[in-house]
C-alpha cells in the first residue's frame, strides 16, 4: 500500500514537472520523465523487500538493467548535439595558432579519403577527408597558411579516442561515425557526410542487398566494426541463419584482399568505405542501399569548445561553396558513389 | 686357414647341449659315442658325430690340443679384426655422414629458412620503395625465392617419405608459390596506386612469418636432430672390439705362457707376430676414437652451436627489417595491445621483439666463439645494430610525427638510413657464419681423419695376426711329425 503511496505521489509530481518544463524543449522534459520513472521503478522494489533477505539481489539486478535502458543519448539525433557555429577565437585555437601547426589524425589506407600515393615523388595524402582537413587549417591559419601548416597522423582506428583525450591530434578527420558512445569521449561537429552500412560484392555475384540473397554466403567484415555487430544480430533475422560470418579481419581492406582471392563472397562495411574498395577494382560494385544510417563527423577534445564550433562554421561555407564539399565529392566519390545515392549530399545540420 | 676353425668351434659350441662330449680328456667315454649313434639316428647325425668324434681323439693327444689352440687364436684375432673393421666402420660412416651428408642438410634447411626470410624482407623493401625500388632488390627478392625452391628439392631427396620432415616440405613447397602471388598483387595494387596493395603484402607477410617460418624452422630442427643422431652414432668407443681384442691378447699371452711351460722355449715367432699386430690394431682404434672423438666434440662444440646461434640471430635480424618495412606499409592497419593497455602499430611491436632476439642471439654468439676470427664478425654486428637501433628511434620519431617521407628515407634511404645498418649486421653474420661452417668442416674433418684407414688396417692386420698365430702353433706342431 505504502509503495502505491509513493507511486501516485510521485505520478502527480511528475505532472507538475512536466507542466513547468514545457518550455524547455520536448527532449529535456522527456529526459526528466524518464529519470523520474527510472527512479519510481529503483524504489518500488527495494520498499516491498525491506526486511525480505535475498530479495536484494533482485533489486539490484533491476536497477541495473533499467539505467543501461535509459535513454539519455539517442543515436538516431546524436549528430544533432553539436554545438552551434561560431567564428570566435578560443584558448584551442589560439594554441593551434601559436604553434603553427594543426595535429591532424587521419587515415593512410583509405583509397580516395585518405591514403597516401605511392607514386608520387613526395608520397603526399589526398582524399576526402584530406581535402576537409585543409579546409580547416586555410580558415583557421588564414593568410599564415603553408602547405607545412598541417602535420597528418596517421592512427589505427581504435588509437583514434585516445589520441584526441591525451591532446596528440587536435583533431581527428577520418571517416569516424557519431556515435552515442563516442559522443561521451569526445566532442563531434556537425556531420559532414552520411552512409550507412553496405554490401560489396562482385558484379556478377547473385548476391543484391543485405537481404535472403546472402544465403550461403561467406561474408566478410572487420574486426570490432559496426558491420561486425550488425551481421551477428542480424544473423538468422534480417539475414538468413545460413550466413557464415567469416573471422573479422584486423582491417576492412583486408575483406577486398578476402574477396578477390574467393576467400569471401561478400563484404560488409560502411558504404563509404565499401566506395573506396569498390574504386580499387572494377569488378565490384555495392550492393543494394545502406541498411543503416550513419554520419561522419569531425571529433575534437570534449573540452575544445571553441574549435568545435569553428569547424561547424568552417562546414557551413564547406557545404556550400563550389570548390568546397561538392567539388571533392566530384573527384573522389562520385564515380563509386554515383549520383543517386543518398551520400551524395551533405547532410542538413542541426545544433544543440 | 678358415676351414678348421670351424669344424673346431663347432665342437665346444655344440658340445654343451650333448652330455658325453663335455668330459674330452677322457679317451674311453669317446668309444661309446659312435656305437650308439647308428643306433638312434644313422644317417642325420654322421657328419656332426665325425667331427665330435675326431674332436674327441684329437682332444687326447698333444698335437690334437694344440691344432684346438692355434684354430681358437686364429679365430679369436680374426673375430677381433672383424668386430673392430666393422664397428669402426659404421663410426667412420657416421662421422662421414655428420661431415658430408647431415649437417651439409642441416645448413640447407638454414638455408632455406634464411632465403624465405630474406625474400620477405625484400618484398617488403621494394614495396615501401613503390616505383623506386631498386633492381638489386628484385632480384635479391627473385634469388632468395629461387634458393627456397633449390634447396627444397634438395631436403625432399634426402628425406624419407611418411616422415614430418617430408610432410612440412610438401606444405613449404605448396605455400612458396601462394606466398608469391600475393606479393606479386601487392605489387601490381601498389603501382596503380590502390592501398589495397598493403593489405596484400601484410597478407604475404603473415602466410611467410607465421606459416612458412616456422614451417622452416621446423625442418632446420628435424635437420639438426638428424646431425645430432649421427654425433650419437659416430662418437661412442667401439667396446665389444676391445673387449674382443682384449681377450685375444690375452689368450695369445696364455698360449705362449704354456707353450713357454711344456718347452722352455721363451719366444714363438708366429705367436710374437700374432700379439703385436692385435695390439697395435687395439692401440689403433683406442688412440683413433679418442682423437676422432676430440675432433667432433670440438666440431659440435665450436662448429654446430655457434652455427645455430648464429643462424638464429641472423633469421631474428631478417624478421626485424621486414617488420619495420612493414610498419611504414601497413600505416597502422594493424594493431597490438601491450600487457598494460597501451596499444601500438603491430609491426612496431615485432620490430621491438626481433631486436632483443638479435641482441641476445649476438650475445651468445660471442660468448660461443672460440678465436678472434669468429669474434671479430660478430662484434661488428653488434656496434651495427647498435646503430641500427639509434637510427630506428629517429624513424620512429618522425613517424609519429607525421613525417612520412623523413621516415621512409630513415629505412630506405641512402645516406644514414636503417637500410646500411641491416646490410652491415647481416653481411658480418654471414662473414660469421662462413668461419664456423669452416671451423666446423675442420673439426669434423680432422676427427674423420682420425678414423681413416682403421677399417681396413684392422682387417689386414688381422688376417696378419691370425697366420702369425697359426704358423706358430704349426712350427710346434711339426715337431711331432
Amino acid at each position: 500500500m505504502r509503495a502505491r503511496d509513493d507511486f501516485l505521489r510521485r505520478l502527480r509530481a511528475v505532472r507538475r514537472l512536466r507542466i513547468s518544463l514545457k518550455g524547455w524543449g520536448g527532449v529535456g522534459a522527456m529526459a526528466a520523465v524518464c529519470v523520474l520513472a527510472v527512479a519510481f521503478v529503483l524504489l518500488l522494489p527495494l520498499t516491498q523487500s525491506r526486511g525480505e533477505a535475498g530479495a536484494d539481489l533482485g533489486g539490484q539486478r533491476t536497477t541495473q538493467g533499467v539505467q543501461a535502458r535509459a535513454p539519455k543519448c539517442d543515436e538516431s539525433t546524436v549528430q544533432n548535439q553539436s554545438p552551434a557555429p561560431s567564428d570566435a577565437g578560443g584558448t584551442t585555437i589560439d594554441a593551434i595558432k601559436a604553434r603553427g601547426v594543426l595535429k591532424v589524425g587521419v587515415d593512410q589506407n583509405s583509397y580516395r579519403w585518405g591514403y597516401r600515393d605511392p607514386n608520387s615523388a613526395k608520397g603526399d595524402l589526398a582524399g576526402f577527408d584530406i581535402d576537409l582537413v585543409t579546409a580547416i587549417a586555410k580558415n583557421i591559419f588564414g593568410s599564415a597558411y603553408t602547405d607545412k601548416s598541417i602535420q597528418f597522423l596517421a592512427i589505427p582506428t581504435n588509437e583514434r579516442i585516445p589520441a584526441i583525450q591525451k591532446n596528440r591530434v587536435d583533431m581527428v578527420v577520418r571517416t569516424m561515425t557519431i556515435t552515442c558512445k563516442r559522443a561521451g569521449q569526445v566532442a563531434f561537429s556537425a556531420p559532414y557526410f552520411v552512409t550507412g552500412q553496405q554490401v560489396l560484392a562482385p558484379k556478377v555475384s547473385s548476391i543484391t542487398g543485405y537481404n535472403d540473397t546472402l544465403a550461403n554466403k561467406r561474408v566478410c567484415s572487420a574486426k570490432t566494426s559496426t558491420a561486425n555487430d550488425s551481421l551477428n544480430a542480424d544473423k538468422g533475422k534480417k539475414i538468413p541463419a545460413s550466413v557464415t560470418i567469416m573471422d573479422p579481419v584486423p582491417n576492412q581492406l583486408d575483406c577486398l584482399v578476402k574477396l578477390q582471392l574467393g576467400e569471401a563472397d561478400a563484404v560488409v562495411t560502411d558504404g563509404a568505405l565499401a566506395a573506396s574498395q569498390a574504386a580499387q577494382d572494377p569488378t565490384v560494385e555495392l550492393k543494394g542501399s545502406p541498411f543503416t544510417t550513419e554520419y561522419y563527423g569531425v571529433a575534437m577534445n570534449l573540452k575544445a569548445t571553441d574549435l568545435v564550433r569553428r569547424v561547424n562554421r568552417i562546414l557551413e561555407t564547406y557545404r556550400t561553396s563550389p570548390d568546397g564539399w561538392r567539388a571533392s565529392y566530384t573527384k573522389w566519390l562520385l564515380p563509386t558513389l554515383r549520383a543517386d545515392s543518398k551520400s551524395a549530399n551533405p547532410p542538413v545540420p542541426q545544433y544543440k | 686357414m678358415t676351414q678348421p676353425p670351424k669344424s673346431s668351434t663347432a665342437p665346444p659350441g655344440s658340445g654343451v647341449p650333448t652330455m658325453p662330449a663335455l668330459p674330452p680328456q677322457s679317451g674311453r667315454s669317446g668309444a661309446p659315442a659312435p656305437r650308439r649313434a647308428p643306433d638312434t639316428a644313422p644317417a642325420r647325425r654322421t657328419a656332426l658325430a665325425e667331427g665330435v668324434d675326431q674332436l674327441r681323439a684329437a682332444a687326447t693327444t698333444e698335437p690334437g690340443r694344440l691344432r684346438a689352440i692355434g684354430a681358437l687364436l686364429a679365430l679369436l684375432v680374426v673375430a677381433f679384426g672383424a668386430v673392430t673393421a666393422w664397428q669402426t666402420d659404421s663410426r667412420a660412416s657416421a662421422a662421414d655422414d655428420v661431415l658430408h651428408h647431415s649437417q651439409p642438410l642441416s645448413s640447407d634447411a638454414a638455408d632455406i629458412y634464411r632465403s624465405l626470410a630474406d625474400a620477405n624482407t625484400m618484398a617488403a623493401t621494394g614495396y615501401l620503395a613503390g616505383l623506386q625500388e631498386t633492381q638489386d632488390t628484385r632480384k635479391q627478392y627473385e634469388d632468395d625465392i629461387k634458393t627456397a625452391a633449390a634447396k627444397l628439392v634438395t631436403a625432399a631427396a634426402n628425406t624419407d617419405p611418411g616422415t614430418s620432415s617430408a610432410a612440412i616440405i610438401t606444405d613449404l613447397n605448396e605455400l612458396l608459390p601462394q606466398y608469391k602471388g600475393l606479393v606479386e598483387s601487392a605489387r601490381a595494387n601498389n603501382r596503380q596506386g590502390f592501398p589495397v596493395g598493403g593489405a596484400y603484402l601484410r597478407a604475404a607477410n603473415d602466410t611467410m612469418q607465421n606459416q612458412m617460418l616456422p614451417k622452416a624452422q621446423d625442418l632446420y630442427k628435424n635437420e639438426n636432430a638428424r646431425l645430432s643422431t649421427d654425433y650419437g652414432n659416430a662418437k661412442p668407443y667401439p667396446w665389444f672390439a676391445i673387449a674382443l681384442g682384449l681377450v685375444a691378447l690375452g689368450g695369445l699371452a696364455w698360449a705362449q705362457r704354456r707353450n713357454y711351460q711344456r718347452t722352455n722355449r721363451v719366444l714363438n715367432h708366429g705367436l710374437v707376430a700374432a700379439s703385436a699386430t692385435t695390439a697395435v690394431v687395439l692401440l689403433w682404434v683406442v688412440v683413433g676414437h679418442t682423437v676422432a672423438r676430440a675432433g667432433l666434440d670440438d666440431s659440435y662444440d665450436h662448429g654446430v652451436k655457434s652455427l645455430n646461434v648464429l643462424h638464429d640471430a641472423r633469421i631474428a635480424s631478417l624478421k626485424a627489417r621486414s617488420d619495420e618495412n612493414l610498419t611504414l606499409v601497413s600505416r597502422g592497419a594493424e594493431t597490438h595491445e601491450l600487457a598494460d593497455g597501451t596499444v601500438m602499430d603491430a609491426y612496431d611491436w615485432g620490430y621491438d621483439q626481433q631486436i632483443a632476439a638479435l641482441g641476445k642471439g649476438l650475445k651468445l654468439a660471442d660468448s660461443l666463439a672460440d678465436d678472434s676470427a669468429g669474434r671479430k664478425p660478430v662484434a661488428v654486428a653488434n656496434s651495427s645494430m647498435t646503430v641500427w637501433i639509434s637510427r630506428h628511434k629517429q624513424v620512429s620519431e618522425h613517424n609519429n610525427a607525421g613525417d612520412y617521407q623523413a621516415a621512409r628515407d630513415g629505412v630506405i634511404g641512402k645516406d644514414g638510413a636503417t637500410a646500411e645498418c641491416f646490410q652491415a649486421v647481416d653481411a658480418s653474420l654471414d662473414t660469421a657464419l662462413k668461419h664456423e661452417t669452416k671451423e666446423f668442416q675442420r673439426s669434423a674433418g680432422d676427427g674423420l681423419d682420425a678414423m681413416t684407414g682403421l677399417t681396413v688396417g684392422a682387417a689386414v692386420l688381422a688376417v696378419l695376426g691370425a697366420a702369425g698365430a697359426v704358423l706358430g702353433i704349426g712350427r710346434r706342431l711339426s715337431e711331432y711329425r
